[in-house]
């Protein structure tokens, strides 16, 4: 009876914050880098 | 290759970055303008000729999205993601080896043909994953990543260009750029294809193989192309995508037109400035747009697009050339509305046909994209040269393209407004066996075969 209770327990539920940080960074950085490019080019409708 | 289910504990918010890496790769089609000028000096080609592998591309892009649809549903997001990473690497390796070798018809091959496969597929690979993971917000998480197509072309048009500037803009040169973009994004894309995961399935089928009743509508991709809110909804993402291609494909010299009699002329420099801000608010349009029809409802949100839409663009031709500052912020607001009517459309089939098949329909949807991209520049072009003959200059030469424009955001407002829930008759659950109880596998097997 026991050995049934402990079967039941869920189970261990793995962290995955680290695995989020370092797939929003994979996609994130090169937007990042997209974007600042496009402002550097963006300003220049108000500069020149 | 079986959809891979999440395991307990799975986040959901390792979605959308697998389905950004793949649309954030795709994206680059819009970059393609990149490689003209060096690929008509090194091969010799007119500037028809080099635009030939874009142009193959989307056609494909079209093609593939339309009839791969339910393959992509019935194998999954992987294998999916899978096949638009080897087609899209493999179009740039292909390219590597016509522009080393001088072959001009490899690259159209590679990079329209086979590249054009892994746009389509990669396109639509994501979303009825995405609508599964968020059916409380699948306004914002599709347009997350349809957000990444757009953000897509930003990445590479610097990113080429920096890498065409310390390669060379010789064959060789050309060859080394395209051997790079294949094997960078065929890694960048690798993490969708491992990250992407389907939602555990919920106990919908009984042990005797009858469906209990499932929460909302299920309509199959082949039964959506017999209703008519498939086709209402086709003709207003057509209206929309055409509005916004008429600002698009003409927005640099549109601006100098408007303002060319006035004494504060555009540069230049300054219209390349204006087509950046246009895409950063066509960007900007696909994830906020498409998040605010989480909260307001999709009809309502399409209401603002095409009721709004008109609005703006009366606004730049009755006031456009008389103030700067008024033409750029109503062209900023028409391309926002561009970007959140792409954005938006998932979401939009998932309330009116349910999850089952929403990817699929999503592809056939599509051809209104293919037709608008025609439409569009056709449209202004064609208009903006009459007007030119009959010796008309600045504002004057958009004045017709304009009221066209409004002409098909008021059909598209009226289609939208023609928008009913399906009929129940579509539904899965309305192939009805003996004792009248639903057979949703029977009818899957039928939809199938």
């Amino acid at each position: 009876m026991s050995d049934d209770t402990s079967s039941q327990s869920p189970p261990e539920v793995k962290d995955r914050r680290p695995l989020i940080v370092f797939t929003w960074l994979w996609v994130g950085t090169p937007l990042a880098y997209g974007l600042y490019e496009l402002f550097r080019k963006a300003t220049q409708l108000f500069t020149d | 290759m079986s959809p891979p289910i999440a395991p307990v504990g799975w986040s959901r918010w390792l979605v959308p970055p697998a389905a950004l890496s793949i649309h954030l790769s795709i994206g680059q089609a819009y970059a393609w303008s990149v490689f003209k000028p060096p690929l008509e000096d090194a091969l010799g080609l007119s500037g028809t000729q080099s635009a030939l592998p874009f142009q193959l591309g989307i056609v494909m892009l079209g093609l593939s999205a339309a009839f791969g649809g339910t393959l992509v549903e019935r194998r999954g997001p992987r294998w999916a993601m899978t096949v638009a990473l080897v087609c899209f690497s493999s179009g740039f390796l292909l390219s590597a080896l016509g522009a080393a070798t001088g072959q001009f018809w490899l690259i159209v091959f590679g990079y329209g043909f086979v590249g054009g496969i892994g746009l389509g597929i990669g396109y639509i690979s994501p979303v009825s994953t995405l609508i599964k993971w968020f059916p409380d917000r699948p306004g914002m998480a599709t347009g997350i990543a349809i957000m990444g197509f757009g953000g897509g072309a930003l990445i590479a048009s610097p990113w080429s260009a920096q890498m065409l500037e310390s390669f060379g803009s010789d064959t060789s040169g050309i060859a080394l750029a395209f051997l790079v973009h294949g094997l960078s994004y065929a890694v960048f894309m690798l993490l969708g294809v491992l990250l992407v995961r389907v939602p555990r399935p919920r106990a919908e089928e009984r042990a005797d193989g009858r469906a209990t009743a499932p929460a909302g509508p299920r309509v199959s991709a082949r039964q959506a192309l017999r209703t008519p809110q498939f086709w209402l909804l086709w003709v207003v993402l057509c209206t929309n995508v055409t509005a916004g291609i008429g600002i698009l494909e003409k927005a640099a010299p549109m601006i100098t037109d408007f303002f060319a009699d006035t004494s504060t002329p555009v540069s230049a420099t300054a219209a390349a400035g204006f087509v950046a801000l246009l895409s950063a608010a066509n960007m900007a349009g696909r994830i906020g747009w498409s998040s605010t029809s989480d909260l307001i409802g999709r009809k309502n949100i399409y209401r603002v697009y095409l009721g709004a839409g008109v609005l703006m663009y009366a606004l730049i031709a009755v006031a456009g050339s008389s103030s700067k500052p008024l033409f750029v912020l109503c062209a900023l607001v028409i391309l926002s509305f561009y970007g959140g009517g792409f954005a938006t459309i998932p979401a939009y089939l998932k309330d009116l046909f349910g999850t089952y098949q929403v990817g699929a329909i999503h592809g056939r949807l599509l051809t209104a994209w293919s037709t608008a991209g025609v439409l569009g520049p056709l449209i202004v072009n064609w208009i903006a040269d009459r007007q030119e003959e009959a010796g008309k200059h600045g504002a004057e030469l958009y004045g017709t393209s304009l009221l066209i424009m409004m002409g098909l955001l008021v059909i598209g407002f009226a289609a939208n407004e023609l928008v009913r829930p399906v009929h129940p008759s579509h539904h899965l659950d309305a192939v009805t066996p003996e004792k009248g109880a639903p057979d949703v596998r029977r009818h899957q097997q039928s939809e199938s075969a």
